[in-house]
């Protein structure tokens, strides 16, 4: 099929001027992180003479973006590989196993994912008070993986409810245990399933603001974005650094984003569907 | 569709309460709980640090009903709605309709930028859009300046009129690519025949659009408006980092006010009565239009 220019001009200048919409705001912050204060006064959109990194050398010691990102970084990978392991489990139970009580199990666990965290903040800083959990990072893990696991349920349930019988079957027949055919015939199909599910808990987790606002204090407790709230407070004329430590919490989501593209999409989509 | 599921020669019948259970305890100790007890605590005077805590009934959310700063934040929530959603899905059936049809080469390109602002952290896009909006540096102003515009170059994220649309603005360039791609996915669905009919019955692109485009994608123009409107709704993140509610209460929103009432006035029972109104809030109107949605299946059916 040929695609005459005349029909597609049209359409490629009103693409290309909402492209521009979303990316000009981006790449101005990301060229600003390079510039000096006085080259900033060059204007929005003026290129940096050189590439230099000494604003994300200042926002990551001075700044303490090396202790937000370790924190972030255990904050999220604790709650992806837990609720990820903990969703396939109880996902499977819904999909494949026979589970009494599932009729009305299966909306309770739904409730978290329709419930915003504004719904739940007020007992549970209480409660992780009442467990001497403030200001430490299981404040901020323990709430996330109870939602994520009310999604992650709904997604791997509905993976297993699909998954070729005629495996299963056979699995049983050659006598495997439940938990080996989940584990050794189920999990190395799920795989694009688990890959939708861990990109997105994690992206989740990453941007997550409310709870780790309201849990810790301390300011060595605190993950990138709260970081990066105070860190504007502070910084708020010093543009170049403050678009280092946006860069910073920004590019590992739109890392993962531009690797796993389809799975994100698939999911977000999926997710938005079923919700 | 629901299979049957057999147990295995002599399993016990609660085998699956077992893979449930570890994942079952968190939710419930983390997440359910949690909601029943703001319920609770919404019937309770509270400041949160003393044992006394005074059984006050329906008395929050009176006062939350009569309360002009809620339904000030209520209004602001309100119109982020037309910035967050009703904006965001025209923008998007705008551009899904460009594209659906005739796939048009770098199409991947496109929809790889469009959907980006959605993975990024609201708080990283306050700090971007506070730059943009910034009075002296900011691009627009000095765009605005450049084209001698220079009246209309105000402080826009402290301006009483001006901050609100500005904030919600922020929400449309996140939301709009979501809802592209989302109508996007649903137009493969819509057979083609359709569109050579009314091409052939003289209808015209407008015709088509309003006819069969619209149509065809009820469902998820429905998802689109729930997800978007929950967004909206519960917007706190990015009103926290580019205007607190300010100047005045002119950008307060109600997940602003819960965190204020909660964490900063010490207010625990009216805070959670808000929570609890936000929460029924939210749901009353997903399951509205869950059952729009599920109208439009039953009638296509």
């Amino acid at each position: 099929m040929r695609y005459p220019w005349k029909k597609l001009l049209p359409r490629y200048l009103i693409l290309m001027v909402f492209m521009l919409l979303v990316l000009l705001p981006l790449w101005g912050m990301f060229t600003s992180a390079f510039k000096t204060g006085v080259e900033v006064m060059a204007g929005p959109f003026s290129l940096p003479r050189e590439w230099s990194l000494q604003n994300f050398e200042q926002a990551w010691r001075v700044g303490r973006f090396n202790i937000f990102f370790k924190n972030s970084v255990i904050v999220a990978t604790t709650v992806v590989v837990s609720s990820v392991f903990l969703s396939t489990l109880s996902g499977y139970a819904f999909g494949s196993l026979p589970l009494p009580g599932k009729t009305w199990l299966y909306p309770l666990m739904l409730i978290g994912y329709m419930v915003p965290f504004e719904a739940v903040i007020i007992p549970l800083y209480n409660f992780m008070d009442k467990l001497g959990l403030t200001e430490t990072l299981w404040a901020l893990i323990l709430p996330q993986v109870g939602l994520s696991i009310s999604f992650g349920t709904m997604w791997m349930a509905s993976f297993f409810e699909n998954a070729p019988e005629e495996l299963t079957d056979a699995a049983a027949i050659d006598g495997c245990s439940r938990w080996q055919t989940l584990w050794y015939i189920l999990f190395p199909i799920a795989k694009p399933a688990v890959t939708t599910l861990i990109v997105l808990i994690f992206m989740w987790t990453w941007n997550e603001f409310l709870l780790a606002l309201v849990m810790v204090q301390n300011e060595s407790l605190r993950t990138l974005p709260v970081g990066l709230a105070f860190f504007q407070g502070k910084y708020t004329a010093n543009i170049p650094l403050m678009a280092a430590g946006a860069i910073i919490v920004a590019l590992p989501t739109i890392l993962i984003y531009i690797l796993f593209q389809r799975f994100f999409i698939r999911g977000m989509l999926g997710g938005a569907v079923k919700g | 569709m629901a299979r049957v599921k057999y147990r295995y020669p002599g399993e016990s019948r609660w085998k699956g309460w077992w893979y449930v259970l570890p994942a079952l305890t968190v939710y419930l100790l983390f997440t359910f709980l949690p909601i029943l007890e703001t319920i609770r605590t919404s019937f309770y005077q509270w400041d949160g640090f003393s044992q006394q805590k005074t059984w006050i009934g329906f008395a929050n959310y009176l006062e939350i009903f009569s309360d002009p700063k809620f339904h000030n934040a209520l209004r602001n929530n309100l119109v982020f709605v037309i910035f967050y959603s009703i904006i965001p899905i025209l923008i998007g059936l705008f551009l899904a309709s460009l594209l659906s049809r005739r796939p048009i080469p770098g199409f991947a390109f496109f929809r790889t930028a469009l959907f980006l602002p959605q993975v990024i952290s609201m708080v990283v896009v306050g700090v971007v859009w506070r730059w943009m909006f910034n009075p002296t540096s900011g691009p627009i102003n000095i765009a605005l300046n450049w084209l001698g515009l220079r009246r209309f170059a105000i402080s826009w994220l402290g301006d009483f009129t001006w901050a609100l649309p500005a904030v919600g603005s922020i929400g449309t360039w996140v939301q709009s690519g979501f809802c592209m791609i989302l109508f996007l996915a649903g137009m493969q669905r819509i057979q083609e025949e359709y569109y050579e009919a009314a091409s052939l019955d003289g209808a015209n692109a407008l015709k088509q659009f309003l006819h069969i485009t619209v149509p065809g994608l009820r469902s998820e123009i429905a998802v689109a408006l729930v997800t978007t409107i929950i967004a909206a709704l519960r917007v706190f993140d990015l009103v926290y980092t580019t205007t607190r509610g300010g100047p005045g209460e002119s950008t307060m929103v109600t997940g602003f006010l819960i965190y204020r009432s909660a964490f900063m006035l010490n207010r625990i029972g009216y805070a959670a009565a808000l929570a609890t109104v936000l929460t029924l809030i939210i749901l009353i109107i997903s399951l509205l239009i869950r059952r729009y949605q599920r109208h439009g299946v039953e009638e296509d059916a």
